[in-house]
């Protein structure tokens, strides 16, 4: 059903709204009821004089009656739909909108909403579970209440304990009672502390994450050269800016592609145990085209997570696929100590270091990482360089002192960090 | 002598509560507090069974769980972790890396009382 045909089913309802029959309009108008009816169902297409004749006769104005649902009132009703499963009359869709637009509309706005909210939860979840400070606070909590609990359910068994044993479990549970009173205020103050506004997800770069990391960071597409960079970037519905920096990604996702077939390089990866020096070497690339290449191997087909990031000579990140137990602030002001950054003062060095972020549970991170210059040929200036940096949380082999790094210094707790640019925000959580 | 359970857990009173109940089911249980020395402890012992917390002081449980699954001795120790944490990825890292069975704190005295027959006595 074509968007134009549903003028007729608001004819009808208009007709019907002010109780006229069929047959008396068709009459008011000059057109047979038969002829009115197919009208009426969408089977005659309608315009013109006779349009604006049913509209005055029906005391309406002729745009109530014309015209059709705006396609992309239509493409974020689809959307929303998607939402609800298979709930939702997705095939009526049209109707809907043709025939109640104002609700058509809130529901689009509705379901727009819920994204950027959903976008928010995800940026605010990310912080809750990369925040050493929370990180130590809840842990002691969950350690205290764990001891009291166990210890409790021994004293209150049926089981005779002697007398030593009861006084001793009844100290303990007295003094982690003490503690987790005072974990617990430390903890309410932290959270009642103001903290940095969540990251904007409506920021070009947040939308281009959001699209990659809807797909996994893996483009099938690109990988069978069934879609160019502009397909994609036509298929992510991104526009402007955004638009831009997904095609930038896109056309380097192409050609790393193409350098490294993903069948092949997928075997390879896992034969030589996800060692990029072995793969370049063996794949005879160059080490940066192979640290962007591995993080793009498909999910859920066995592969150990493993992060990317690049950034300009200035340290700006220009890319980021963060996985669990690596993240860094997209918006700058990232912990200096990460070898991303060391690689900048030694181009063309390839750099292999194990990392580890603040807290008592934080795993190591294997991070390999290289700058390299960009074939941009000025006498005068400055080399456009690149650095990339792979992070594998499940390849570490904890053989030497891992780089203390952190995520930003306003939430590192390491005191004495000499990069530190400023200090922490927030000192409560400290004294846990 | 009952076979050794060894606690890797930094938590004096959950130590002490978590012994009290093994030891009292008939384990001989030994108990290490660091994370940095405690593949020493294992290969010293080695226990039975192995309960193994995720947040220790020096080294993370994940990464002893690691090295314990890359060592001859240690690679068939049944290993129960225990976490503060729930989330999916820490126990989706917890199987991945070869635990037996994950457990998140607070547990019951029961549940790991359970747990430990059933890995002791099959």
């Amino acid at each position: 059903m074509t968007i134009e045909r549903m003028t007729g089913t608001r004819i009808r309802e208009n007709r019907m709204d002010i109780g006229l029959r069929q047959a008396s309009l068709a009459s008011a108008v000059g057109i047979s009821p038969s002829y009115l009816n197919l009208i009426e169902h969408n089977r005659r297409r309608i315009g013109g004089k006779l349009l604006s004749d049913l509209a005055r006769a029906l005391g309406v104005d002729p745009s109530n009656l014309a015209g059709g649902a705006d396609r992309d009132l239509l493409d974020q009703l689809h959307s929303a739909a998607t939402l609800a499963g298979d709930m939702a009359e997705i095939g009526r869709a049209e109707e809907l909108a043709a025939r109640f637009p104002g609700w058509a509309a809130l529901i689009a706005l509705q379901a727009r909403r819920l994204a950027v909210l959903d976008e928010r939860i995800g940026a605010l979840t990310d912080r809750m579970a990369h925040d050493p400070f929370l990180a130590t606070a809840l842990h002691d909590v969950i350690s205290a209440v764990t001891a009291i609990r166990s210890t409790a359910a021994i004293l209150v068994s049926q089981e005779q304990i002697d007398a030593d044993w009861q006084r001793r479990f009844h100290e303990n549970i007295h003094t982690d009672s003490l503690r987790l009173g005072k974990s617990s205020e430390a903890l309410v103050a932290y959270l009642d502390a103001p903290a940095d506004a969540a990251p904007s997800p409506d920021t070009p770069m947040g939308q281009v994450d959001a699209f990659l990391a809807q797909n996994g960071y893996h483009l099938p597409m690109i990988e069978a050269e069934t879609a160019t960079s502009d397909d994609v970037v036509a298929l992510s519905g991104l526009t402007g800016v955004a638009a831009a920096l997904l095609a930038g990604i896109c056309r380097q996702y192409t050609a790393d592609a193409r350098a490294l077939p993903m069948a092949a390089f997928a075997q390879a990866a896992q034969a030589c145990h996800y060692d990029p020096a072995q793969l370049a070497r063996q794949c005879d690339v160059d080490f940066a085209t192979v640290l962007r290449r591995l993080p793009c191997l498909p999910p859920g087909a066995g592969h150990p997570p493993m992060g990317l990031a690049v950034c300009d000579a200035a340290g700006a990140l220009l890319y980021l696929k963060p996985v669990p137990g690596f993240a860094m602030p997209a918006t700058g002001g990232a912990c200096p100590l990460w070898p991303l950054f060391a690689a900048l003062s030694r181009p063309s060095q390839p750099l292999r270091a194990e990392a580890v972020l603040p807290g008592p549970a934080a795993p190591r991170l294997l991070c390999y990482a290289i700058a390299v210059p960009l074939a941009v040929h000025h006498f005068d200036l400055p080399p456009v360089l690149r650095s990339t940096m792979l992070v594998m949380p499940d390849m570490a082999q904890g053989s030497a002192a891992p780089v203390p790094v952190g995520i930003a210094c306003r939430i590192c707790p390491r005191a004495d960090c000499p990069s530190r640019r400023e200090p922490a925000i927030i000192g409560t959580a400290t004294a846990l | 002598m009952g076979k050794r359970v060894l606690l890797i857990e930094d938590e004096p009173n959950i130590i002490e509560a978590i012994g009290f109940i093994l030891s009292r089911d008939g384990w001989t249980v030994h108990t290490h507090q660091d994370g940095q020395t405690a593949m020493a402890k294992v290969l010293a012992l080695p226990p039975d069974m192995i309960i193994l917390d995720v947040m220790l002081p020096g080294r993370s449980g994940f990464e002893i769980l690691r090295e314990l699954r890359s060592t001859d001795v240690t690679k068939d120790i049944p290993v129960m972790m225990l976490t503060a944490r729930g989330q999916d990825k820490d126990r989706a890292l917890a199987l991945r890396l070869g635990a037996n069975h994950f457990m998140t704190k607070p547990f019951s005295n029961s549940d790991v009382r359970d747990y430990v027959r059933a890995m002791m006595d099959p």
